[in-house]
């Protein structure tokens, strides 16, 4: 008879355990999507006790200092999406470009020293290219346009909006190269082989077929844009500014976070609270926008069977 | 039998198409906008990073003046009779308060006068970088004579990596922030790295696919996508005013950062059990053990290297996070480095943020210094997860 071992009772139970323990690390993360989303909802619904939510979310004037302070968001909302819209200027058409061409034309050697590369621009730390944006680029923004007889701040829009679009370039960039890599090699031939030229097949065939992970692609690159910090914080404005030069100096939703957080101030105070207020905005919006770019790119995976993506 | 007829002229090919020539023109019209926005990006990075360089590395230099100091009462009393009076301007402040601490380390040097390397003050340092200074008409001659005697000298910058944080420029230094920085990770990286993988094992190995699994996987995408700021407002929320864990410590900093990092560790694990072929797991069955056992033994230590290396990129970009550090606090002025995880500390990219605020000119260069020795530590890192992903990878 084959000896073998019989059931054991302890050792059952050790591993009905240790699945209980990664059952409990695994809920981890769930616990900390809803810990971000009650500690922000929390602490706006105080603020939204002591002030009006219909002022905030269309008036036009914010004041947190004065002895009568005055939230109406509407200024920041609109000096963030000035900053997000330069960004997306910036990184849509370079993003995307350098994607096709590293995907359609480079050669396997070229794409290979290429991929580290956008790697490394997306490693650098935010505060760095806030620090490249404030010292180098806004001075030589504020001396471009003095040239052409124009005035800008030292806390423009521009300079912030284009810093932050090149840091969201690797973002869009990788992650549509992954997709139109994605579409099948069959597609490209028969298009070739009607006598579609290497250009009209890639602008008629294969970027349509790409679409859905390149708008999820840009999507995440949006959300990456409405929830940067660091880089407005050193280059962009303090002050809520009501204006589409982007040449005047703008702040964002994250910047008037940063600056009532990091004050003295009492944490029950209107003005600490509208950090919250704020901060379940950008929560609220980003969650849309990622869950909108998860199903696109859910949607692509589904279409082309690909499970790299 | 195939006929072919030379066209005399394109007009009688029928396959002749009039728009060809301009349709090609548009097709490399397309591949040059394509190579140029790559291109763009490529000149960017090198011109952002010479930038960078060439205004940091002065940085690793410091003006020292070899002048002489004199030991005695009164000038432990009051540090500035160390020096001739016309010296007073030009020699650092922070290093002339340093001088009864040097006569307690060698009482010998008590009664005597010597002559020594002293560091210069900031305004100095910039003359004698060619950078913009504001000295007198007089303290640039003495400079110029002490110069001119080999007595007025740019020496490396040593105090750059032995100090902490000061209110002086030519004091102040990135130590501090160095230990700040490493507490934090590794609090972030305890807290982050079993609990990342035991999901990514949960959730590969055990999980049914079922709506709980689901709404773990969405929840978890959705984590790596959310703004960082939130993170601190959650650190601020959460472990500061429902925890009461101490304000600017590199406890609740690593803690809110290891909520961060969770995600990307928990990604590249998945990835890296996933390319682990099901054959291992089929033998091990086979031969009678268990899940956990297999698991354990078997699948785990053929993910390992992959998932060292989603590890240590989360780490490097832990390291480079600052938003949400300032949130919960750890932008203080810390000028020595913190010996315990709930002291009040700072970290690199932080000291970065408020050196770039200072209004002095010198902070300029300390930052850019800053920056690259913190691009230098992201940079290695990156460079080991790659090395690691090359030398273990398995082609199964």
């Amino acid at each position: 008879m084959i000896p073998f071992e019989t059931k054991n009772k302890s050792k059952e139970l050790k591993e009905s355990l240790i699945k209980l323990l990664l059952i409990a690390a695994s809920i981890i993360s769930i616990l900390t999507t809803f810990g971000i989303l009650f500690s922000i909802l929390f602490e706006a619904i105080e603020f939204f006790q002591l002030k009006s939510f219909w002022y905030f979310i269309t008036g036009t004037e914010w004041s947190p200092g004065i002895a009568n302070s005055k939230f109406g968001a509407v200024p920041i909302f609109a000096g963030t999406f000035i900053i997000t819209f330069i960004a997306m200027a910036v990184a849509i058409p370079i993003g995307l470009g350098s994607a096709i061409y590293m995907s359609e034309y480079a050669s396997g050697k070229v794409r290979n020293a290429l991929k580290p590369l956008l790697e490394v621009l997306a490693g650098i730390p935010t505060v760095v290219y806030g620090f490249f944006a404030a010292i180098t680029i806004a001075p030589i923004i504020v001396k471009v346009a003095a040239y052409f007889g124009l005035e800008a701040s030292f806390n423009s829009a521009l300079a912030s909006g284009v810093v932050m679009g090149i840091m969201i370039i690797p973002v869009i960039a990788s992650l549509s190269d992954d997709v139109i890599r994605a579409v099948p090699d069959s597609q490209r031939k028969a298009s070739l082989g009607l006598g579609l030229t290497h250009g009209e097949t890639i602008k008629h065939i294969v970027l349509p077929s790409a679409m859905p992970g390149i708008i999820s692609a840009t999507l995440l690159g949006l959300s990456k844009a409405l929830g940067e910090t660091m880089i407005v914080v050193m280059a962009a404005g303090l002050r809520p500014n009501l204006s589409i030069n982007p040449l005047e100096d703008m702040t964002t939703v994250t910047v008037r976070i940063v600056d009532s957080l990091v004050g003295d101030q009492a944490f029950d105070s209107p003005a600490t609270l509208s950090a919250f207020a704020l901060g379940l905005i950008l929560f609220i919006v980003t969650l849309v926008l990622n869950i909108a770019s998860l199903t696109m790119i859910k949607k692509f995976k589904e279409k082309y069977k690909v499970n790299t993506l | 039998m195939i006929i072919r007829k030379k066209h005399k002229n394109k007009e009688e090919n029928p396959f002749y198409d009039p728009t060809l020539n301009k349709r090609h023109k548009s097709s490399r019209r397309f591949k040059s906008f394509t190579l140029g926005s790559l291109i763009f990006s490529i000149v960017f990075l090198s011109f952002f990073l010479i930038d960078i360089i060439t205004k940091g590395l002065p940085a690793f230099k410091q003006a020292y003046l070899h002048i002489d100091i004199t030991f005695n009462e009164s000038s432990l009393k009051d540090s500035r009779q160390a020096i001739d009076k016309k010296y007073r301007k030009v020699i650092s402040r922070a290093w002339l308060r340093n001088i009864p601490k040097l006569v307690e380390e060698n009482p010998t040097l008590m009664n005597t006068t010597v002559s020594m390397w002293v560091l210069a003050d900031d305004q100095v340092d910039q003359y004698l970088k060619n950078h913009y200074y504001k000295l007198s008409e007089k303290d640039r001659a003495l400079i110029d004579d002490l110069r001119a005697y080999g007595q007025a000298k740019l020496k490396f910058n040593k105090i750059f990596f032995t100090n902490g944080d000061s209110k002086i420029p030519e004091y102040a230094g990135l130590k501090s922030a160095i230990v700040g920085s490493i507490f934090t990770l590794i609090i972030t990286m305890i807290v982050a790295f079993p609990i990342g993988v035991m999901t990514a094992i949960y959730l590969e190995e055990f999980a049914e696919d079922n709506k709980f699994t689901q709404i773990i996987e969405v929840n978890i995408n959705n984590l790596a996508a959310i703004p960082s700021i939130l993170f601190g407002l959650l650190g601020l929320a959460i472990f500061i005013n429902l925890f009461g864990l101490p304000r600017s410590s590199p406890l609740v900093g690593g803690l809110t950062l290891a909520l961060m990092t969770l995600p990307i560790i928990i990604v590249s694990s998945r990835a890296a059990l996933r390319s682990v072929p099901d054959s291992i797991r089929q033998a091990g069955y086979g031969l009678g053990l268990t899940k956990i056992q297999v698991t354990k033994d078997h699948v785990l230590p053929l993910a390992f290297p992959g998932i060292m290396t989603g590890s240590i990129i989360g780490l490097a970009q832990a390291m480079g996070e600052t938003a949400p550090l300032i949130i919960v606090g750890m932008i203080a002025f810390i000028p020595d480095a913190p010996t315990m995880v709930t002291e009040a500390a700072t970290v690199m990219p932080a000291q970065i943020f408020t050196w770039a605020g200072m209004p002095e000119r010198m902070y300029i260069e300390k930052t850019a210094a800053g920056i690259i020795v913190l691009l230098s530590v992201l940079i290695s890192l990156n460079a080991l997860a790659i090395y690691l992903r090359k030398k273990f990878e398995v082609k199964w």
